[in-house]
């Protein structure tokens, strides 16, 4: 089995147009969450959220570009070119032909069905624009990236909500891991922050009017984000041979279901893989420093994802830190282990770990240290990043510094 | 501007070029116009002239209407603008 390495990272968020700025911001506990502006907004209950701002389309891209690229495939283009470009990376001959593109999504391009929806239905037109279908689908994103870059290895899109970005990262280590492929772009992207996009969410009631305050007694709900996050797996000699530099090693995963209801998190799902992870990476319990959590805010998730730290952690559940960085960036849904994985990045290679700020009062089944509003200098040498699904599909990645 | 100078701007613009570089003799392939972009420029011209143009992407020179080049776009939209009045 190879070892597999990250050797670029690129993002776009609420926090910032790349890792840098996403950095900054999390070091000094800024929250990117604010009003939301779009087209309609004032039929919605739900008027906050992790809106990317300041980011044209218009410049980026050509106008066929334009015609083709939703805002989920934009960012993912923004966030994948920063990426490539740290790595230091040229795909050409054996290395194109082997190397390839494994993103999430949990929704594609919501945007382009929206608008769509909206000229059919509301304004009864009876013709759409040609590119609708090829603009809107999930794997648009990961298909843009192969062409961009000429990435002809495995390329796929997985789409398993809030769990996307993880799960498609874990395929891509497992490929890198195997040997079936030297280097892999991954990591995931969601925009859904337009009015249907919103207004689904709206529906379920589990959303907050006013902040994402993860663990804190008083929390309301999740707050929706947007934004990419994409990583270059690279195999470690392949990365060492030519000098790249490593920003972490990716050293195992764990995938599982709860097999048990369709919004409820699981207790146990989120301990198995949790747990699974670590076995799978060969790391002991007691040298996990960090954990980034799921951490939404909503009262079930945070208080079921603390009670399975403690029982996959023992004691060490109190000595280890877990923050939710989603009270800066918001959900990102399946975007948003990609994102999350940063804070894992800047814990073990800056030794700063992100805060979750909004922590206003403590919840005793949260009873763990949340890292509340300011950020911590600390060395970590292994950390986990949780993302556990609706539909109770959980993925766990592992990482340690190197 | 008639039904001919308007199709041309279309065409045009879908190609990156100026009206001026578009010739009745021109085909599409003459001016880097790909399936894509030709479904691209049919859905404009509808959209301009709000019409619906018979044609079928699989089968493009099996459609009723003729795409063999600039001249002949322009003869089948004015007949179809014709027939909607």
């Amino acid at each position: 089995m190879k070892r597999v390495v990250i050797t670029g990272a690129g993002t776009i968020n609420a926090l910032g147009h790349s890792v840098p700025e996403t950095l900054e911001a999390m070091r000094e506990g800024r929250c990117g969450i604010g009003e939301l502006e779009f087209r309609d907004v004032e039929r919605l209950a739900i008027r906050i959220g992790g809106q990317v701002r300041g980011f044209e389309a218009e410049g980026r891209f050509n106008r066929q570009q334009m015609s083709l690229y939703d805002r989920f495939t934009q960012f993912t283009l923004t966030a994948t070119k920063e990426a490539i470009e740290q790595s230091g990376l040229e795909f050409h001959g054996e290395l194109s032909a082997k190397s390839g593109v494994v993103l999430g999504t949990a929704g594609g391009g919501v945007s382009t069905w929206d608008e769509n929806y909206r000229s059919v239905y509301e304004e009864g037109k009876n013709r759409v624009h040609p590119f609708v279908v090829p603009k809107l689908m999930n794997n648009a994103a990961a298909s843009h990236v192969s062409m961009e870059h000429n990435l002809k290895g495995p390329s796929f899109t997985v789409s398993t909500a809030c769990a996307s970005s993880n799960h498609a990262m874990a395929q891509a280590f497992s490929m890198v891991r195997s040997g079936m492929a030297p280097v892999m772009i991954t990591g995931g992207s969601e925009s859904m922050l337009c009015f249907g996009g919103v207004k689904a969410w709206e529906g379920l009631r589990v959303m907050s009017k006013d902040a994402c305050r993860p663990f804190s007694a008083n929390r309301n709900g999740m707050v929706q984000g947007e934004g990419a996050g994409v990583f270059v797996f690279e195999e470690y000699e392949h990365a060492r041979a030519r000098g790249a530099e490593i920003l972490c090693e990716v050293s195992g995963f764990a995938m599982s279901s709860d097999a048990s209801d369709i919004v409820m998190p699981s207790k146990q799902g989120a301990a198995r893989a949790m747990a699974g992870a670590l076995a799978d990476a060969r790391i002991n319990p007691g040298e996990v420093g960090y954990i980034n959590a799921h951490g939404t805010g909503t009262a079930a998730n945070d208080k079921t994802e603390c009670a399975a730290v403690a029982d996959v952690f023992g004691p060490h559940a109190d000595s280890l830190m877990i923050s939710s960085t989603k009270s800066m960036h918001g959900h990102l849904i399946g975007g948003t282990g990609a994102v999350e994985l940063l804070a894992c990045i800047m814990a073990l290679r800056d030794g700063v770990i992100a805060p979750t700020i909004g922590y206003e009062e403590p919840d005793p089944e949260c009873a763990l240290d949340v890292v509340p509003n300011v950020a911590r200098e600390a060395r970590v040498d292994v950390a986990l990043s949780n993302a556990f699904a609706f539909g109770g599909l959980n993925a766990v990645l592992a990482l340690r510094k190197v | 501007m008639s039904i001919s100078d308007r199709v041309i701007a279309i065409i045009a613009e879908q190609a990156v070029l100026e009206p001026s570089d578009v010739s009745p003799e021109s085909t599409l392939e003459d001016l880097g116009i790909d399936s894509l972009g030709l479904v691209e420029s049919i859905f404009a011209i509808e959209e301009e002239f709000d019409i619906s143009i018979p044609f079928n992407a699989n089968e493009p020179t099996q459609s009723d209407f003729d795409i063999s080049n600039v001249a002949a776009i322009i003869a089948g939209i004015e007949k179809l603008v014709a027939e909607k009045v």
